[in-house]
């Protein structure tokens, strides 16, 4: 194929010397460097990319740039395969594949295209209408086709293969986007010697100067564009950024932009990441995002080939590319006539149709002067050409401008419209600006400011070149000057423009006589005219209603061309003026955003960071399979052979029983709690008595919430007279921190008390069983092991190789047991001098499920039981709280519901079979047989295989559970479809008198 | 994301902090005879005005402290930040 629509002259940003091939739908094309998609299929006389939402009507493009309504398409294939992907914002690259959407089998010939034949019975709100009755359809019918049709593009199934980073950045002066007024501004706020970052979306600085034909100081307007961004590239005080979209403003200026890193690159090195999402944290943000022509309504106003006029004019100036040979110009304003200026550049004598009476403005007359004349009074009523538009019927308009008088059918191969401005105020509207309507150009423009945001240029309003350097270089420095206090003002240079006469407020063309063809206002949503007066007729008055009734700007393109144009058409048929029908919300993002960027590298493994013990690597070395605890990985057991994992936990418990075991517990929360008030504290925090506890010894202690729930527990000990040792459950060691800090820092700032943690400062090693005092009796041949020298909750500081250890008698599993800390450097040292020593004893390292089986087995509470909805009693931990003190939550514990005699109490389970496990979380009822709803009296909190039994063994937390034991009940599981027969028995399954630990 | 004052690190990120709930809450004195009622409202009850609103902030992936913050909870501007010892300003 070939390029035939380019135009002769090359003073456009593409280098024809560089040819860039692609694919489409897939046929092969060519463009060039600097090309988007877009302009490459246009050259290549491609109007036709894709169907539309609802009707699936052919659809070309309308835009330039992130105004694109209709020109979505597939990009890539397999894992880098992407929906939705907007054309025109699309930079050409070697061997890019790209395929329509919303079409099947082809978008030539589209089996959907039904819809548009059967559109009556799609009118606005037929998702609430139609699929109501009858309601047994919904699930099967319904709600399976509308899925199905749902959406234009299809999700890739497979892992995004793409790097995506984040990057942070702060600075004074943000300027988002770089036509006139925002170069300006940033060289003002630069040149004041303020950080200024300034981002562009498109891949070239200049914005409008790029298209228009100005002068500024003595330069044309393209040249001081590019002479103000080698200035800024020059200072060492700004980031210059294209290819950057700033899409979202959040609070305290903190502004979030995408940057196309490597999209248009085409090896880019693997290292590069695709994208680039920046927070930035602006002093000051700048709002100079230019605006967005608006389309009039018309009949079939949406045929491919109908385009607005900016953007067939930035076609043919920066991209050198022709939307169409034959054009008609149907404008309601000035503006459009410069397009039309480009085509007779090019050779080409454009049809003007005019919906004004007349105008005086300074393009206006350059037209008439080249000898063109004008249809004024005049508007397009219909179009035909089904793939691509090749006739319009142009009718001249009665004097009310509500019908035509007459109509003639005019050939053509592109319609260039243009209902004059929209400024683009989404940024300023999400920082919370309210905006107001200004009556002279017909729009809404920012007004009264909540954030540190300021708009300048046509954003702003200010349409002229003039107004917009003005406010660029007066804001730039203002702003900037807050920062630097440099009083440095840059003045601005004098520049030269054409003068505009003023637009006609007409958007919708009548209909033509005898004929009622749509006159879309939201293209992508393909909503009509005649939807948003269904909408009206059937009683939407507010317009956030209209808009969710009839879905107009509410798709992809958060209705940039159609928003203003259907508040327009409301404010119309309401007899309201636009203000009072007001706005809908604007939200980000601006335009939409892969979710792979949002994400950025926290994947995978990097979702969270991981946290090892130091004793990992010989975890890793000796077959430890691992579970995640919180950011921990610990082992969960350790496979010989060919076990599984039942048999190696009922292995590493067993053994425990019998022999000795050793488990890595560095994970436990450690907290280092100093100063004279450290036992008053102490005595606040835990439900159980402190101050008397003696210097070496260890102490099991409850804390509470203020509810009276159990908070967190584990074992404290003094070490000196003002220095504990506190230790957390793994999974609440930093809310536990956090809680005492808060009681120190905000209820109790008089007691003299500092808390530090020092998780990571210690390793810790259980060795648990019968033989455990034996084996540590040889390592540490100096310390008196017997149960005078250290009993039961007693520690002892000792040492080997020089190391020091601190050696706890503190038991988990219920059996004798001993946990050895030393400081984190030394874990792997110690563990392997334990494991050596203990070969003689039989020893086997466990994991947390011969862990979790000891401490079920023993009745022992752990965080299935603690999860927050259990106080003290319920949990078997009445002789833990004192009745002399008072402590964090104490006072609920009196509160009615909490001392109801036939409250929740923690019980034990066996299966009346021996044999069935009884799934955690499983339902404890008495009568299985009766009918619902089925009055539940607990829940399974945990469950393991009893080794010491040999049988199922389950703790579960039920109403009156005291008075239950020696009943059976059932627990059932109504997901698993099981129901089993169990008997309650004491929570306390294995050594009940707890001789074992003070063995 | 709001960017908060720390009265002893400066100006950090939101997520640097978390959020801990009413600042103008005083917890009852350790062994203070308390009907059920006032100590219903000191655990569980909670104004939710829209507007100014005094908070407790922990700096917790920062220096650790707790301090109190007077936020507008509709706009989220933070009108002062201070220490738990003293006032605000504003």
């Amino acid at each position: 194929m070939s390029n035939n629509f380019r135009t002769t002259n090359s003073n456009g940003l593409i280098n024809k010397d560089k040819k860039i091939n692609f694919t489409f739908n897939g046929t092969i094309y060519h463009g060039y460097e600097g090309d988007t998609l877009a302009s490459a299929l246009i050259a290549n006389g491609v109007h036709l990319v894709g169907r539309s939402f609802k009707y699936h009507r052919p659809r070309g493009f309308l835009g330039v740039g992130v105004e694109e309504p209709n020109a979505m398409v597939q990009l890539h294939d397999g894992n880098k395969s992407e929906p939705n992907i907007i054309a025109t914002e699309v930079e050409l690259v070697e061997g890019l594949k790209a395929k329509s959407q919303n079409c099947w089998p082809s978008v030539q010939f589209d089996i959907g295209e039904i819809n548009n034949v059967l559109n009556r019975f799609f009118p606005a709100g037929f998702y609430y209408k139609t699929f109501m009755w009858p309601k047994s359809f919904w699930m099967k019918i319904y709600e399976p086709f509308i899925r199905k049709a749902a959406g234009m593009g299809k999700a890739p199934l497979l892992p995004d293969p793409d790097r995506y980073e984040h990057n942070y950045e702060h600075c004074d002066v943000l300027v988002v986007g770089s036509g006139p007024s925002g170069l300006a501004s940033a060289l003002a706020a630069a040149k004041n010697g303020a950080r200024v970052i300034l981002a562009e979306d498109k891949p070239n600085f200049g914005g409008s100067l790029l298209t228009d034909e100005v002068t500024i100081g003595n330069m044309s307007g393209k040249e001081w564009a590019s002479d103000t961004i080698s200035q800024l590239k020059s200072m060492p005080n700004v980031i210059l950024k294209k290819r950057s979209q700033v899409f979202g403003y959040y609070d305290h200026n903190m502004t979030v932009m995408i940057e196309r890193v490597s999209d248009h690159i085409e090896n880019p090195s693997k290292y590069t990441p695709r994208q680039r999402l920046h927070y930035i944290r602006a002093g000051e943000v700048i709002v100079s995002t230019g605006s967005i022509e608006r389309p009039i309504s018309f009949g079939n106003n949406d045929r491919p080939g109908i385009v607005l006029a900016s953007a067939a004019k930035e076609y043919m100036k920066v991209y050198e590319t022709l939307v169409g040979k034959k054009p008609i110009i149907f404008t309601n304003n000035d503006t459009a006539y410069s397009t039309a200026l480009e085509f007779i550049k090019n050779d080409i004598e454009p049809i003007i149709v005019d919906t004004r009476d007349s105008s005086n403005g300074e393009l206006v007359k350059e037209v008439q002067q080249k000898g063109i004349s004008i249809k004024f009074n005049s508007g397009i009523a219909d179009t035909k050409g089904h793939l691509k538009i090749n006739s319009a019927i142009i009718g001249k308009l009665d004097s009310s401008k509500e019908s035509f008088i007459s109509e003639e059918t005019v050939e053509c191969d592109c319609i260039c419209m243009s209902g004059g401005w929209t400024p683009t105020v989404h940024l300023s509207s999400q920082a919370g600006n309210k905006l107001k309507f200004n009556d002279d150009i017909d729009a809404f423009v920012p007004d009264k400011k909540r954030q540190k945001e300021t708009a300048i240029g046509a954003a702003n309003g200010s349409f002229t070149l003039n107004q917009s350097l003005a406010e660029g270089f007066q804001v730039g420095f203002d702003l900037s000057n807050k920062f630097t206090d440099q009083n440095n003002p840059t003045n601005s240079p004098n520049s030269n423009e054409p003068s505009y006469e003023k637009h006609e407020k007409l958007w919708c063309m009548p209909l033509p006589s005898g004929k009622k063809p749509k006159r879309f206002i939201d293209f992508q949503n393909d909503v009509a005219v005649s939807d948003v007066e269904l909408a009206i007729r059937e009683g939407f008055r507010s317009i956030e209603h209209v808009k969710r009734y009839t879905t107009l700007g509410m798709a992809g393109d958060q209705g940039k061309t159609s928003n203003l144009n259907g508040l327009q058409y409301v404010s119309k048929i309401e007899k309201k003026i636009v203000p009072e029908v007001g706005h809908t919300t604007f939200r980000p993002p601006y335009t939409p955003v892969t979710i792979g960027a949002i994400v950025g590298r926290e994947v995978g493994n990097h979702y969270l960071p991981t946290r090892k013990s130091p004793i990992h690597t010989w975890h890793e070395e000796n077959n430890a399979v691992f579970v995640a605890a919180g950011l921990w990985q610990r082992p969960r057991y350790y496979p010989r052979g060919s076990e599984d994992m039942n048999s190696a936990v009922n292995r590493e418990a067993a053994n425990v029983r019998k022999n000795v075991g050793i488990c890595d517990v560095t994970t436990l929360g450690k907290i280092d709690i100093k100063g004279p008030d450290a036992p008053e504290f102490l005595n606040r925090v835990y439900t159980n008595a402190w101050l008397k506890l003696p210097v070496g010894k260890a102490r099991y202690g409850v804390m509470l919430r203020e509810d009276g729930m159990v908070f967190d527990d584990g074992t404290t000990s003094r070490l000196s007279e003002n220095h504990f040792h506190m230790t957390t459950t793994t999974a609440q060691a930093a809310n536990v921190l956090s809680h005492l800090e808060y009681y120190l820092q905000v209820v109790w700032p008089d007691l003299d008390v500092n808390v530090l943690s020092t998780t990571e400062q210690w390793s810790g090693i259980a060795v648990a069983g019968p033989k455990s005092r034996d084996l540590l009796s040889k390592l540490f041949p100096d310390v008196d092991m017997s149960n005078e020298g250290l009993p039961f909750m007693g520690l002892v500081d000792s040492s080997i190789d020089g190391i020091k250890a601190r050696i706890y008698r503190i038991s988990f599993s219920g059996e004798l047991a001993y946990e050895v800390n030393v400081e984190s450097n030394y874990g792997l040292y110690m563990w392997k001098k334990i494991m050596e020593v203990g070969q003689s004893f039989d020893i086997q390292p466990y994991g947390t499920e011969a862990l979790s089986t000891l401490r079920i087995e023993m009745g022992h509470v752990a965080g299935a039981e603690l999860d927050g909805r259990t106080i003290p009693f319920d949990v078997g931990l009445n002789s833990m709280v004192s009745q002399k003190k008072d402590f964090i939550g104490k006072r609920s514990l009196s509160k009615d519901a909490f001392t109801e005699s036939d409250r929740q109490t923690i019980v034990g389970l066996v299966p009346l079979d021996k044999k069935t496990k009884i799934p955690e979380g499983s339902h404890i009822i008495e009568d299985n047989s009766a009918v619902a709803p089925i009055p539940k009296l607990g829940h399974v909190s945990s469950s393991c295989w009893s080794v010491e039994y040999n049988n199922p063994f389950s703790i579960a937390i039920i109403k009156d559970g005291k008075n239950k034991i020696g009943k059976n009940l059932y627990a059932v599981s109504p997901l698993k479809d099981i129901s089993i027969p169990v008997e309650v028995v004491s929570s306390h399954y294995v050594d009940p008198e707890g001789s074992r630990v003070r063995s | 994301m709001l960017e908060i004052k720390c009265p002893y690190c400066g100006k950090r990120s939101q997520n640097e902090f978390s959020y801990g709930g009413d600042a103008t809450i005083k917890r009852p004195q350790l062994g203070e005879e308390i009907s059920t009622e006032d100590w219903d409202n000191f655990v569980y009850y909670r104004d939710n005005p829209r507007g100014k609103h005094s908070e407790l902030w922990h700096h917790v992936s920062g220096c650790r402290q707790w301090f109190k913050v007077s936020r507008d909870t509709a706009t989220h501007e933070i009108f002062d930040t201070c220490k738990m010892n003293e006032d605000f300003n504003v």
